[in-house]
């Protein structure tokens, strides 16, 4: 029986061989290393971009990772330097902590590019950077809820994943015009954690309330938070949106969130674009045809073109272009 | 379970819990008479909601005290403790989730159609424990570690779709008010789960069976009590319990987060339990000590809130006030405290000392 056992073993890894040795002649070897897809709507779409685009079909032999921490995302790292990729994709979980595997990747001849968050190091440790630039979409909504010219502007902040570029992008600009201004006051800080739990944040809110806290806006760091602390306003009666009470703020730009804005329960929506594999997949193909990857920044960057989108200014046409999933 | 015990353990059991939640409530009369108060508010749908500190703990404990109940009987039943509560729930709000995006539009027969399929899941998921502990007499927290470590997994292998929103009036009816009732509706769902139970109790010998199957199964078998059935149907309930609070929990927020779905649950729920003075070793067992238990340990939780303790800091308090409760409902406590009072009393009952410290 063992043997019986042993030699179909053997047969099967022989046969699990074959087509490896056909498909390692031409296709471009890449590790890619992302966060969880269940920690947002939009992070579900960026994971679905990249797993269509880097497809054997367009010449890609590609190992995804994801995982929602940084440790875990080096161990990743270090085994893709260990199994001879050609190009490593990172989406960093927290931008510290990257140089030593850069530096690593860097000597074996791997080539990385970041995309989605950036990561703190030399621009040499890596050849192109596709990313949002997240403290402009944080300038952008703070200029917006400049413009609505309250004569106090009394905050709750739900911040996300603490570290993440997403989150410090977001949250400086917030934080830097409330310390310049006197009418601009943070009433309670919280953050959403590395899941940036819309739970998390709905009992934040509650805790605000609870503590009859008052506050007139709440600045929630991507959609799913926003959704939550609405929860507690419901449960709680305070009106929100247009005709409401308290404005609400999110980010990312998901259909579901647009809708809201459509609706009138949101004021404000802020995009985030999670669409860079296309462009990676561009410049992946140029280096391979020899080429040099063009347009890029003092920091190597390709920065994303987004905007914000007001309750009152939204149409459904604008759903369906920047809508995610 | 002798007499002479009993007539001073009636309320015994509860009064630890009783005394604690005096003790919170003096408290906070004296921190801010306002933590009672309530009103009534119109919220964004135009419903009419009642608001108050007291009215955010009744509601907020629900998911907590209906797991709380099915706990109660397994922790009678089998002596210990379904650790996998949480990650069932998350499986319960993923077939919840499922059934309705599959149906189409959310409509009330919909709604009905995913809680009695997402019950009939939980009830299997239970089942399986269950057999682990009942047939195979693996000890409950080891048996329950399998669908701990790997429901959540399960769960978002049912629905893959990471944070799946259900917009419709029918669910946040279900999470938050119906219109027209200014009740959140989650403490009906209490409610009714408790109502349900009650009369299974009442009608049925089903309590005693069980206190004497978790007190010695041996004897239970004895007695004609197949305690292999006894285990698997208290698995069973605390299935149905699992699986309203599942669905309860994903009504709230009108979208499902197998990651963080009734997270932690477990270990609020088997605290509950014990502060209810239940033996965690099963037994003798009171239901209305474990519900007490669970609003407990929310109203804690709000009395810290409302103490400005940010949400991060606020387990590192509830643990100490914890640790006090359990301390004193403990049974060295216990003892030293009777006997300390009988002898203050008269000095001839002394002699009921060592008689105690049997539950």
């Amino acid at each position: 029986m063992k043997k019986i056992i042993a030699v179909a073993l053997v047969l099967v890894m022989c046969l699990s061989l074959i087509p490896a040795a056909f498909a390692a002649d031409d296709l471009i070897k890449v590790g890619i290393i992302n966060l969880d897809p269940s920690e947002s709507g939009y992070r579900q779409a960026n994971v679905k971009d990249l797993t269509d685009t880097f497809t054997k079909e367009n010449g890609y032999d590609a190992t995804f990772v994801t995982a929602p921490t940084a440790d875990k995302q080096l161990e990743a790292a270090k085994g893709f330097i260990t199994a001879e990729v050609k190009y490593i994709l990172v989406s960093a979980a927290e931008t510290t902590g990257w140089d030593e595997v850069l530096e690593e990747a860097q000597e074996a001849g791997i080539k990385v590019f970041l995309f989605d968050r950036m990561i703190d190091c030399d621009p040499s440790l890596y050849t192109a950077a596709v990313v949002s630039d997240m403290r402009q979409e944080g300038e952008t909504a703070v200029a917006w809820l400049e413009s609505l010219g309250l004569d106090e502007y009394k905050i709750l902040h739900i911040q996300g994943q603490l570290g993440s570029a997403a989150q410090i992008g977001r949250s400086d600009p917030l934080t830097e015009k409330c310390e310049a201004e006197d009418n601009w006051t943070i009433v309670r800080e919280g953050t959403g954690g590395d899941s940036w739990d819309p739970n998390e944040a709905r009992k934040i809110a509650e805790a605000a309330i609870d503590a009859n806290e008052d506050f007139n806006i709440v600045y929630a760091e991507n959609d799913g938070m926003a959704d939550g602390v609405v929860a507690a306003l419901d449960a709680k009666g305070i009106t929100h949106g247009v005709d409401g009470d308290v404005i609400v703020m999110g980010f990312d730009c998901n259909k579901w969130a647009l809708e809201k804005l459509l609706a009138g329960e949101w004021n404000y929506d802020g995009q985030c674009s999670p669409f860079q594999a296309g462009v990676i997949d561009e410049m992946i193909k140029t280096l391979e045809a020899g080429g040099e990857i063009e347009g890029l920044n003092e920091l190597n960057q390709i920065i994303s073109v987004e905007k914000g989108f007001d309750a009152r200014e939204i149409t459904q046409e604008d759903i369906d272009t920047y809508g995610l999933g | 379970m002798s007499k002479k015990t009993k007539s001073s353990s009636g309320l015994g059991q509860l009064l630890i819990p009783l005394v604690a939640l005096a003790i919170l409530i003096v408290f906070n009369l004296f921190r801010d008479i306002s933590f009672f108060s309530i009103g009534m508010k119109v919220n964004n749908s135009g419903n009419i909601v009642l608001t108050g500190n007291l009215i955010s703990i009744i509601d907020s404990a629900s998911e907590l005290a209906i797991i709380s109940m099915g706990m109660t009987l397994v922790t009678a039943a089998c002596g210990g403790q379904d650790i996998s509560v949480g990650a069932v729930g998350a499986i319960a709000g993923a077939v919840f989730v499922k059934v309705l995006q599959g149906a189409g539009t959310i409509t009330v027969g919909s709604v009905i159609l995913g809680i009695v399929l997402c019950c009939l899941a939980t009830i299997l998921f239970k089942l399986f424990n269950g057999t682990l502990v009942a047939v195979f007499r693996i000890q409950p927290m080891i048996a329950t570690l399998i669908l701990y470590s790997c429901g959540r997994s399960i769960a978002y292998w049912i629905n893959g779709d990471a944070t799946p929103q259900l917009n419709s009036p029918i669910i946040s009816s279900l999470g938050m008010t119906i219109p027209g009732i200014p009740v959140p509706t989650p403490i009906f769902a209490v409610l009714l789960v408790g109502l349900l139970l009650f009369l299974v109790f009442r009608f049925t010998s089903l309590s005693l069976y069980t206190q004497s199957v978790g007190i010695n199964q041996g004897a239970a078998r004895l007695n004609g009590i197949n305690p292999t059935l006894i285990k698997l149907l208290s698995f069973i309930l605390l299935g149905v319990c699992v699986a309203v609070a599942g669905v309860i929990g994903v009504c709230r927020l009108g979208q499902l987060n197998h990651k963080t779905l009734l997270v932690d649950i477990e270990m609020d729920a088997i605290l509950a339990v014990a502060i209810g003075g239940n033996n965690l070793g099963g037994g003798r067992f009171k239901l209305s000590g474990s519900i007490l238990g669970a609003y407990i340990i929310q109203m804690l939780t709000t009395t810290l809130y409302a103490m400005n303790v940010a949400p991060v800091n606020v387990k590192a308090y509830k643990a100490i006030v914890i640790i006090i409760i359990v301390v004193a409902g403990s049974p060295v406590v216990k003892s030293r405290l009777t006997a300390l009072w009988n002898r203050r009393r008269s000095e001839p009952t002394r002699r009921a000392e060592p008689s105690k410290g049997v539950s």
